[in-house]
């Protein structure tokens, strides 16, 4: 079979492009190295919807961040996923950062930014009540949001599937060659070919734009670290509290989370190991030093986990988006704001490909809507009437987190179905709480097992090889 | 001479046991330490805890003890006979699934009605 | 309308529910979130529980199965699969199930008795990969005692909790090598027994002053741990690697009490035990609202929860029984070297004989004296030969001293005696 369109890589950008194509009628291959979907940028990261006052007036990065921005509210209302615009503070600690946050406002009303303002430092400590009395005031914009960014991919995701996608797994692309008026794309899942080629493969972006193109720029993958704070510590902001912005990126960040947490980080190290975010003493001191700054009386007793995401930064100022070779898209290099920016990113895809003398007719059957039953958001009546329909939504497996066993089956027979603990972590909502998987870990491996029919051996935590149990105990018989 | 810490009480008196001399226990401050030292070094048992494979219960293992405590050389044997113990649910906490597992009269019991 | 409902159906609400029954309440309801009651005793299939109540050694089911043939044999209600989502003041219990739905149940009084759950690696923020292969000793625990899985094959455990030294011994007689139970303080965490019986009876090293400062993953698992001297404040010395080849690392760390409900119904917390603020009879700051066992501080002896527990249930009963009354509260302060006390606050007038007081002390003490005292004045003096912090400490408070402070607050604390 020849598809339509391959895209390759399955994290926001991917999914997001994936979405907005599903809408034509067209045939659509989704290429995924990882076992699971959202595994690269996307799985870590700040969770932050950028309101836009960042990038430079007049770069892509702007225009997309800002139009993302405005697109991100009605998509999460249409495909049940968390976000909640609660707005951003960039705080200044002294009249030379007053300075940068006059800058940013200048470019905020630049890129249009909406809503933005100055605050003194009394309007801030009446909005934050913890953030340090060091502060001299601060830029306001009403149009930040914080949103649950795996769900956001998987949301695209699962939809473009609804409308006929297909996702492959384990799929890296290892060559790519031209044939004829199509791509034939090699895999660790086999050969596919493509007439129009996508290339959203984060880190990987720049080793697949370079089977078709010349080298134009060069991947600088970093990794940044986070604390995620109990729930008791989520009040503690009502607003994504940032520092002034330098030349490592947008500096350590507190800022309340959609699950009701706080998040804490994250710091920058250039990194040559993109598909191995781990936490470092140093990283996690950094982080803990920076946020002092901003919030003198944060403590970590309450931390229920670390952990750290890789970003695709690249050596250029700007987004790697456009034709790499004929029939050939770049969505590369798509560092910070990529994730504000991913819905915006893939009209720009549409654009391109339409530029390639991509037709297709747009489906008027195409779906765009995702109904999805997060029991602990239902009040009383709406939790009564689910458990009414599927008595499984009244038995809760993850006690942290309400989820009940209805999500988790669900979850496991989805669109786009999850291979692993993790997987159903990502969505559904089990393991992200306190006890960390502590309480609900045997018991989800046990749905996972009833509902796939598979061994308990064979169960992963997460990416491939991260098997969770050895063996059965009492299988050497005596003799 | 053999040192060890007395575990009878939190006290953790420091014991030295002198087997050369009928196991004559210093150190303690207690007569039951002295006790203790000398079965420890003289002949150390230990009641062992496990389980066993059960069918048609809630869960798959159901756990099991010595009644009695056995000499501590003989727990890895003990261990490899339950391997070959299976189970049909309901049992009584009580039940014998293996008698005279120590050839010294000690059972292996169920510890929990499954 | 329930005369009580106990929310957990483990050592503690069993207890609760037994003594409730005999001081005559009538209808009283354990709701139990898992398949059974006993709680965690289900997965803690070692002996050594019961030797203070029972002047026996029970394993953790046997133990459990007690109180359960004890509760058996009243008209106390158990309700399992079942999971409370909210309490409040006013005594209304929401709790859902597969099998009933959602449904709001009313009582006299409550009895919060959720138990404990562990510290995991985000709380101790342990660098490296993020791998499979790390656990809390708890949660491997229930894998191999219950579902009958082994979690790995050459292990690390970090802390020297009672949990993870057990668990070296399960999973050395399982077949699994452990390499090193590895504490970051000078002292270990667990009993001495547990020492002896599982560690040094299977040749596993204990270092002290010691912790994992790097886990390395290949393939998705654990593959290497790095672990280093520490300082006396706890940070690492250079020069000190030591390198494992292990595939699990298993956590006994700590446990905290699970009190997300209590928080939620607006009941006065104590942050050093993590737990309700309790007068005398367990009562928290919501009148009718008890509180006993690990919810309120974490116990090394189920003995002891069990105690706390009856204490609890009796005062439960009493205060459906009995009009309840406000009489005035002296306050229980924690002084030199002890870290905390339970009860916190002690009305008088309701003590009969003795008030129960447990506390944990900050540091060892050999032969040491506990002191209780009001306005700088010695009241009484207990003596102890060994004092730990891993060994909860208790006094009876003799009414008779407690009338001596005349109505100002007393403080316990410790010295090392004379």
């Amino acid at each position: 079979m020849i598809y339509d369109i391959a895209v390759i890589g399955c994290g926001v950008i991917g999914a997001a492009a994936a979405f907005e194509l599903s809408r034509y009628r067209v045939s659509l291959l989704i290429l995924e190295k990882e076992n699971d979907i959202a595994m690269g940028a996307t799985r870590a990261n700040s969770a932050i919807i950028h309101a836009g006052y960042d990038p430079k007036p007049g770069t892509l990065m702007a225009e997309l961040n800002v139009k993302g921005n405005a697109m991100a509210e009605q998509l999460c209302k249409d495909l049940s996923v968390p976000f909640s615009r609660v707005g951003s503070l960039v705080l200044a600690f002294s009249e030379s950062e007053m300075d940068t946050v006059r800058e940013l406002y200048r470019r905020g009303t630049e890129n249009g930014v909406p809503g933005i303002r100055i605050l003194t430092a009394d309007e801030v400590f009446a909005m934050e009540p913890e953030v340090s009395r060091e502060v001299k005031g601060a830029l306001y914009a009403p149009t930040a949001g914080i949103i649950n960014p795996w769900d956001y991919a998987i949301a695209f995701a699962e939809t473009a599937v609804v409308n006929g996608a297909e996702v492959k797994r384990n799929a890296k692309v290892t060559g790519i060659d031209r044939l004829g008026d199509r791509y034939l794309l090699h895999t660790s899942a086999g050969d596919f070919e493509a007439r129009y080629v996508i290339n959203a493969a984060g880190t990987g972006s720049e080793a697949i734009h370079n089977m078709v193109s010349e080298k134009s720029f060069t991947m600088m993958p970093n990794r940044g670290e986070y604390y995620l704070l109990d729930k008791c510590e989520g009040s503690r902001a009502n607003h994504v509290l940032f520092q002034c912005p330098n030349q490592d990126g947008k500096g350590v960040l507190i800022s309340p989370t959609v699950g009701g947490n706080l998040i804490v980080g994250p710091n920058a190290v250039g990194t040559n190991e993109p598909d191995r975010p781990k936490n470092t003493a140093s990283g996690m001191a950094f982080v803990r030093e920076k946020a002092a700054k901003t919030m003198p009386s944060l403590t970590y007793r309450n931390s229920i986990r670390n952990f750290s995401g890789i970003r695709a930064n690249t050596d250029q100022d700007e987004f790697q988006i456009g034709i790499a070779a004929e029939n050939f898209i770049d969505l590369a290099g798509i560092k910070s704001p990529g994730l504000s920016s991913a819905p915006a990113i893939a009209l720009k895809a549409v654009e391109l490909l339409k530029e390639c003398g991509f037709t297709a007719e747009v489906r008027s059957d195409a779906v765009t809507t995702r109904k999805k039953i997060r029991f602990r958001a239902l009040d009383e009546d709406g939790r009564r009437a689910v458990i009414r329909e599927n008595p499984l939504y009244g038995r809760i497996i993850c006690r942290c987190e309400t989820v009940t066993e209805g999500e988790i089956v669900d979850a496991i027979h989805s669109p786009v179905p999850p291979c692993s603990v993790d997987g159903i972590k990502r969505r559904a909502g089990t393991g992200m709480g306190r006890c960390q998987g502590g309480f609900c870990g045997p018991r989800v491996v046990e749905i996972l097992r009833r509902e796939l029919g598979i061994g308990a051996l064979d169960i992963l935590q997460d990416g491939e090889g991260s098997f969770i149990l050895k063996s059965e105990t009492k299988t050497e018989v005596d003799g | 001479m053999k040192e060890l810490v007395c575990i009878v009480c939190p006290r953790g008196c420091r014991l030295k046991v002198d087997e050369e001399n009928g196991y004559a226990v210093t150190g303690n401050t207690c007569p039951r330490g002295a006790e203790y030292g000398r079965n420890e070094i003289y002949s150390p048992t230990r009641v062992l805890t496990s389980t066993v494979r059960i069918s048609g219960a809630l869960y798959p293992r159901c756990p099991v003890k010595t009644d009695k405590a056995v000499p501590k050389a003989l727990l890895l044997e003990i261990m490899r006979v339950l391997n070959s113990v299976s189970l049909a649910s309901p049992v009584k906490a009580g039940t014998v699934v293996l008698e005279n597992v120590d050839g010294n009269g000690a059972n292996v019991i169920v510890t929990k009605d499954l | 309308m329930y005369d009580l409902i106990i929310i957990g159906g483990g050592p503690a609400g069993l207890a609760a529910a037994n003594s409730a029954w005999e001081n005559g309440l009538r209808k009283i309801l354990i709701v139990e979130r898992d398949r059974e009651p006993g709680g965690i005793l289900n997965q803690c299939i070692h002996n050594g529980f019961g030797l203070h109540r029972f002047k026996e050694e029970l394993t953790g089911p046997e133990y459990a199965g007690r109180f359960i043939s004890m509760v058996g044999n009243t008209g106390v209600e158990i309700m399992t699969d079942t999971m409370v989502l909210e309490i409040n003041k006013e005594h209304e219990v929401h709790v859902i199930s597969a099998a009933e739905g959602y449904r709001v149940l009313k009582a006299k009084s409550i009895v919060l008795a959720m138990g404990c759950r562990e510290r995991t690696r985000g709380a101790i923020a342990i660098p490296g990969d993020r791998p499979a292969g790390v656990f809390t000793a708890g949660s491997a625990q229930r894998y191999l005692n219950m579902e009958g899985y082994m979690v790995g094959k050459r292990v690390i455990i970090l802390g020297s909790g009672d949990i993870g030294l057990i668990m070296a011994r399960r999973m050395t007689l399982e077949g699994a090598r452990v390499l090193a139970c590895v504490e970051v303080m000078p002292y270990s965490g667990g009993l001495m027994r547990n020492i002896v019986q599982c560690l040094q009876d299977w040749n596993i090293p204990l270092y002290l002053s010691h912790t994992i400062t790097d886990i390395r993953a290949e393939n998705g698992r654990v593959s290497h741990v790095t672990v280093m001297r520490v300082d006396e404040s706890r940070n690492p010395v250079p020069g000190t690697e030591m390198e494992f080849d292990c595939d699990t690392v298993l956590l006994s760390v700590g446990l905290i009490p699970e009190n997300e409900l209590t928080r939620s119904a607006g009941i006065e917390m104590d942050p050093r035990t993590n737990g309700a603020v309790v007068y005398e009879n367990m009562e928290t700051s919501a009148p009718g609202i008890f509180a006993c066992g690990n919810v309120v501080h974490v116990h090394d002896l189920v003995d002891y929860v069990s105690a706390e527990s009856e204490r609890a249930g009796a005062a439960a009963a009493k205060y459906v029984l009995d009009n309840p009354c406000d009489d005035p509260f002296i306050s229980v302060r924690a002084g030199s070297d002890i870290g905390y006390t339970v009860p916190m606050k002690i009305r008088v007038n309701r003590v009969d004989k003795a008030a129960d007081v447990f506390f944990r002390v900050r540091r060892v003490f050999r032969s040491s004296v506990i002191e209780v005292s009001a306005n700088g004045e010695t009241l009484f003096t207990f003596k102890r030969d060994h004092m730990a912090p891993g060994e909860m400490e208790h006094i009876l408070l003799p009414r008779k001293v407690l009338d001596a402070a005349a109505g100002k607050d007393i403080t316990v604390s410790a010295r090392e005696a004379e």
